[in-house]
């Protein structure tokens, strides 16, 4: 079983931050990130019988879209989840042979392809079904965080984030040091209560979902109904006749 | 991992080798997408000869770095397997997909030489039809030049109720000519859209209201997407958000919350309107000897020119004009009939299926962010009479409207009823409302009228005008004598008067039956008419192979059709010319066209070839462009015969000028690259535009950036960039006097009148004000056999059939359920996963269901253009596209049920012929488990066309480009 980096003070966390207030369920994440990691550092994600019946492919990152609640007061959910990196990775773990492990540095999860034996124990014990298994080459495959890109030197700076992070259009995706209380991610996180996927099983995920903003059923101040105006002997358009009006 | 006495020692990784600076490319391309409509600027990444990866474009005004699902999924559209490779001529029947290839000599010949003979005979035999074309400013113009009014695009199906009501209401529209003003809003209202119009921008947009705490209510029968993030969703019944809005502009009049500053100043609220029952005036503006609009002035006591500045109007009373007759304000007429009791909230609540209380709350948060919260900003602005203003005062009031309301057949009036909730805010292009993209505002309606008079379409002559236009009155109907239309699609009849966009779903219909006359070609470019795109889509494709008995031929003579891929059109062509896919070829976005400006300014854009074609195709327009050289069409050839554009489509895109100094791209003209809108041509021009990531775009300075329909900076800019004819005003239509005139001619006055057979419909629908009435179908079939609506929507990874093939997108979405309210499969004892009967008063569709919540209880819904036929695209035809899903288009008639006198108007908007495609009534039916599992209709596979591969089982996409060390 494989062992996990000993907890340092400061630890850097590299992490997502995913807004589900704005989220609106496009899929733009899901697909970029399969385009940049298709040519990247796990290339290929494979897709079997991509044109025909089941065609099933690798991804790193998918959308869930459901109802939660019921009747009137459900409301429709986007929820996008790639690997959480988490903190006490099960995946890691359970590895029988070192393949997974948990970066020191910047404690994003990978796998080594070169010592994974496929064996599938690690999507067992990820309670978030986030390990992609390649049929193809019989290894498993995860999410980097795009370990390719956030360091990549030939990228301009701005660049360097996760392709996901920086292809989502309603801006519902964040990156940066979560291990870091004063970064613009823990400080976005505290600031709108953002959360753990699942925190009683234990694994202190590192990425964070930020819960919908309560919905302004009625606007600020605004009254429920407007007052009818007075009228003008039994005639509404009367009030408008003297109405001092220029062009 | 070790077994040392028993117990199992931890075991540290080797960390594994990364390269965290892999090499990402060995070039970058910039260029558009052409995933959807949305055009977004993108970075195409190239690495040892293949796509690495696109990106969006951080520079580019539409998207400014995000793309989308379709636009990110650009590999697999660009190396798609359904690519088609080659010319091919049909060799089977139609329908078959057999096939021959030929050389790009003899396909072109062969066109060459049907056209010809057409043009030189009756040039209305080629109905010349372009589908989601990007360059109708070309192939508008090539009609014209060839001499065929029969030409549209794909804008009757998809949008012209919002264009036509736009263009005759505010001179813009929502959408492509404009948008939200995301970062000053603090409400926003959005009707029944479609999720991808606007694509990215309007994702971005909501994610800036919700950062900055601004209600965003969504009404729409679905919560899906945009809805789901929603502050406040309400699910109205489908084609009933023009009651609605008529129930808010009666609780904003009744409260007087209505900015009547800005109605005097901005709009013809204060026009005098004659009120002289039975003459051919009555209903029309009162105008002086110049023609001006009069308005009664309340300190001069008399009636002036309504466009003079400093006049004191009045907005109610009836008065008496010099001559005697008698004239009432516009506004005065609309008071009156919105203040009515029908458009009460509780006297509409029951229709729309929402409750009177929120209609009431909608209509009084509006008013207060209007009102309460008005924006003024210190900046001065001149307007149109030169008057300075010290400041911009705004009602941060937004809306944005799309097909929800489009595809109704009373979306025209439902839109110019949310034009007129805008105005009567104050809510049109002030600070936090709904903004101007350039060149709009236009004059409303904007100048252009539809070409195809009998003395304009003459053998081997090009027409006088552009096929469309946007009608004025009776007078510029494209009808006969008799008033029999004179176009294929009967656009711009009696029957759909002003059909600005064309009625493409009509033309196979007509051209089969001959009615209003047979033709001889139908060419199409980039438009699924066998499949998605058509209504009927079994009747469609039956008419598209059927013969004449008597002859053997078929009833449309010669079929050509553009495509890049192997759609289900195809299989019904005779020939067909392969196009390039989106990276292979030279675009324009043209201002000319449907451009990509903003309200902060105006833009267009390029694409630039980012691979070369490893197939025998070429891009369309370049085809195009040889045949026009070909068949010697005035525009592209020059006086001694030869081709006026050897380059073709870039060729045209930097020489051709639609008037002097006016061409299809606006950036760097002249010979020094230095003008902008107008100036000379520059040689150099994309060159200009590729240094620059392919697009262009001018800042509009901020003292222009609102008002800009009564800003005397913006019209001067607009004007002198080629926009506008002349810096006048752009007053504001609340009454559209055009539609009356049509009225009138109903009435029996005026030279061209309807035949008497349409004239009570035209008296009906023609009203100067926005009318609510039930949706055609709705009223036709009876409600109890057929109780539910059944609306469609588009996934926002997918776009079109086009979408649905792709190696990635299939995966997210591969076959389409019909969504039921959980109440109301519980009332017809349905339950999820069952299979169902869709059954409407035309045809029947077998799906599998999925309950929800989120849906309004009289409505179903789908995904659209998921089903596919069965070989079509390359996809196998066991592909879950052909077997489960599924269209609606098979249960959607094309014409509505005869009249007593037999006549079958079109299933459209009756002002602008726009396909009614959401006013359809349905049925479910539960089927037995023997007949469930697959979709029906299912028609026979089609084989797999010549040059097509086979596709590959196992795609490893990035295996070439991807490194580890």
């Amino acid at each position: 079983m494989t062992g996990l980096p000993a907890p340092q003070p400061g630890q850097k966390k590299l992490g997502l931050v995913i807004d589900l207030d704005t989220c609106v369920g496009c899929h733009a994440c899901a697909v970029s990130c399969k385009e940049w990691n298709a040519g990247g550092h796990s290339a290929p994600l494979p897709d079997h019988n991509p044109y025909a019946a089941d065609a099933t492919g690798v991804w790193f990152n998918r959308i869930h879209s459901f109802e939660a609640g019921d009747g009137e007061d459900s409301r429709t959910v986007h929820f996008p989840k790639s690997c959480l990196h988490c903190e006490q990775p099960a995946c890691v773990e359970v590895c029988p042979t070192g393949a997974s492990y948990k970066r020191a540095e910047d404690g994003i999860v990978l796998v080594n392809p070169d010592t994974c034996i496929g064996c599938k124990l690690c999507s067992w014990a990820c309670p978030y079904g986030a390990r992609e298994f390649d049929e193809d080459a019989g290894v498993m495959k995860k999410c980097t965080l795009c370990i390719d890109r956030i360091y990549n030197e030939n990228l301009e700076e701005v660049e360097r984030v996760p392709a996901c992070v920086s292809t989502c259009p309603a801006h519902a995706r964040h990156f940066g040091d979560l291990g870091d209380p004063n970064s613009e991610v823990s400080r976005l996180v505290a600031a709108r209560g953002g959360v753990d996927l699942m925190p009683e099983l234990g694994y202190r995920p590192v990425n964070k979902y930020l819960p919908p903003r309560p919905r302004k059923a009625a606007a600020a101040n605004a009254p429920t109904r407007l007052e009818p105006a007075a009228q003008i002997g039994g005639n509404q358009l009367l009030r408008w006749l003297d109405r001092a009006l220029s062009r | 991992m070790t077994i040392d006495g028993g117990t199992i020692t931890r075991l540290f990784a080797a960390e594994d080798k990364v390269d965290t600076s892999p090499r990402v490319h060995d070039e970058v391309k910039y260029t558009t997408c052409y995933m959807c409509a949305c055009r977004c600027g993108i970075k195409v990444h190239l690495k040892d000869g293949l796509i690495r990866y696109i990106e969006g474009n951080r520079d580019h005004p539409i998207n400014r770095g995000v793309l989308c699902a379709k636009g990110a999924a650009g590999i697999m559209q660009h190396y798609s397997p359904a690519r088609l490779s080659k010319p091919l001529l049909r060799v089977g029947e139609r329908g078959q997909a057999e096939f021959k290839e030929i050389e790009w000599d003899e396909a072109l010949s062969l066109a060459g030489k049907w056209l010809a003979d057409i043009r030189a005979t009756d040039p209305r035999k080629l109905a010349f039809f372009t589908g989601r074309d990007q360059s109708q400013a070309l192939t508008g113009w090539w009609a014209a030049q060839f001499g065929t009014p029969n030409f549209a695009a794909h804008g009757g199906f998809c949008s012209v109720n919002m264009a036509a009501a736009g263009m005759y209401t505010i001179g813009g529209s929502f959408w492509e000519f404009g948008e939200p003003d995301w970062e000053r809003t603090k409400y926003f209202l959005m009707f029944g859209v479609a999720e991808d119009h606007d694509s990215n921008p309007i994702k971005t947009g909501l994610s800036r209201l919700k950062e900055r705490g601004t209600k965003f209510v969504s009404v729409n029968p679905v919560r899906t997407g945009y809805s789901a993030v929603a502050d406040e969703w309400i699910g109205i019944r489908p084609g009933t958000d023009g009651l609605f809005v008529m129930a808010l502009i009666h609780e904003l009049l009744t409260a007087d919350r209505v900015d009547l500053d800005y109605l005097a100043r901005y709009t013809n609220a204060p026009w005098l309107v004659l009120h002289d029952p039975g003459t051919p005036e009555d209903g029309l503006f009162a105008r002086d000897e110049a023609g001006n609009p009069l308005a009664w002035d309340a300190k001069r006591q008399q009636a002036v020119n309504a466009l003079a500045p400093d006049i004191s109007p009045r907005l109610v009373g009836e008065v008496a004009l010099p001559d005697g007759r008698l004239a009432v304000p516009v506004f005065h007429l609309l008071a009156e009939r919105y203040l009515d009791g029908r458009y009460a909230p509780s006297a509409v609540a029951v229709q729309c299926g929402i409750s009177a209380d929120t209609i009431r709350r909608i209509a009084a948060e509006l008013a207060h962010a209007a009102f309460e919260q008005t924006i003024v900003l210190d900046q001065p602005w001149t307007d149109w009479a030169g008057r300075r203003h010290e400041t911009m005062v705004g009602r941060p009031v937004a809306m944005h409207a799309m097909r929800g309301i489009s595809a109704h057949s009373n979306g025209f009036h439902t839109c110019r009823a949310i034009h007129i909730l805008q105005m009567l805010l104050g809510a049109i292009d002030t600070p936090g409302a709904w903004r101007y993209k350039a060149p709009f505002p236009r004059p409303c309606p904007p100048p252009g009228k539809p070409t195809g008079h009998a003395d304009q379409v003459r053998p081997n002559r090009p027409m006088g005008g552009m096929p469309l236009g946007f009608p004025l009155g009776p007078e510029d109907l494209l009808v006969d004598a008799d008033g029999t239309p004179r176009r294929i699609d009967k656009a711009f009849s009696w029957e759909a008067p002003l059909a600005a966009h064309g009625m493409m779903h009509m033309v196979i219909a007509n051209a089969w039956k001959g009615d209003p006359y047979p033709i001889d070609t139908l060419f199409m470019y980039m438009a699924n008419m066998a499949w998605n795109s058509a209504m009927n889509t079994s009747g469609t494709t039956a008419m598209l192979a059927d013969k004449d008995p008597a002859t053997g031929a078929y009833k449309i003579p010669h079929i050509i059709y553009s495509d890049a891929y192997f759609s289900e059109m195809v299989a019904y062509a005779d020939l067909v010319l392969p196009d390039t896919t989106y990276l292979e070829r030279w675009d324009c976005i043209s201002i000319l066209d449907r451009p990509i400006c903003s309200a902060e300014g105006p833009a267009d854009a390029i694409r630039q070839p980012v691979l070369k074609p490893d197939r025998d195709v070429r891009p369309f327009q370049d085809v195009l462009i040889d045949l026009g050289a070909r068949l010697r069409l005035p525009g592209f050839v020059n006086a001694d015969g030869s081709a006026k554009y050897p380059g073709f489509y870039p060729d045209y895109m930097v020489h051709h000028e639609r008037k002097p100094g006016i061409g299809p791209l606006a950036g760097w003209r002249g010979a020094n690259g230095d003008s902008h809108g107008a100036g000379p041509v520059n040689p150099k021009q994309l060159e200009r535009y590729i240094e620059n990531q392919c697009f262009w775009r001018y800042e509009l300075p901020h003292d222009q950036l609102y008002y800009k329909h009564a800003n005397k900076g913006y019209l001067e800019t607009a004007t002198r960039l080629g926009f506008l004819d002349k810096p006048t005003q752009i007053v504001l239509q609340l009454y559209s006097e055009p539609l009356q005139r049509f009225r009138l001619a109903a009435r029996g006055h005026g030279p061209v009148q309807p035949p008497a057979a349409h004239k009570a419909r035209v008296e009906t629908y023609f009203d100067p004000l926005p009318i609510w009435y039930m949706p055609f179908e709705e009223e036709a079939v009876p409600t109890a056999a057929f109780p539910l609506h059944a609306v469609t929507q588009r996934p926002m990874p997918i776009y079109h059939s086009w979408g649905g093939q792709n190696a990635w997108l299939r995966q997210i979405l591969g076959n389409n359920r019909l969504f039921v309210n959980r109440r109301t499969a519980e009332a017809l004892g349905l339950g999820d996963d069952d299979w169902v009967w869709i059954i409407s008063a035309h045809g029947r569709v077998k799906a599998q269901i999925r309950l929800m919540d989120g849906v309004n209880r009289d409505t179903v819904w789908t995904w659209n253009a998921i089903g596919k036929r069965a070989g079509a695209w390359n996809l196998s035809p066991d592909s879950p596209e052909a077997t489960k899903g599924f269209l609606l288009n098979h249960a959607i008639t094309e014409l509505l049920p005869a009249r007593a006198d037999g006549h079958r108007y079109s299933n459209s908007d009756p002002v602008t012929g726009q396909a009614a495609w959401y006013d359809l009534r349905v049925r479910l039916e539960k089927l037995a488990a023997a007949e469930a599992g697959e979709t029906a209709p299912r028609p026979p596979a089609l084989k797999r066309l010549p040059g097509l591969p086979a596709p590959p089982d196992i795609l490893r996409y990035g295996a070439e480009t991807g490194e580890r060390p």
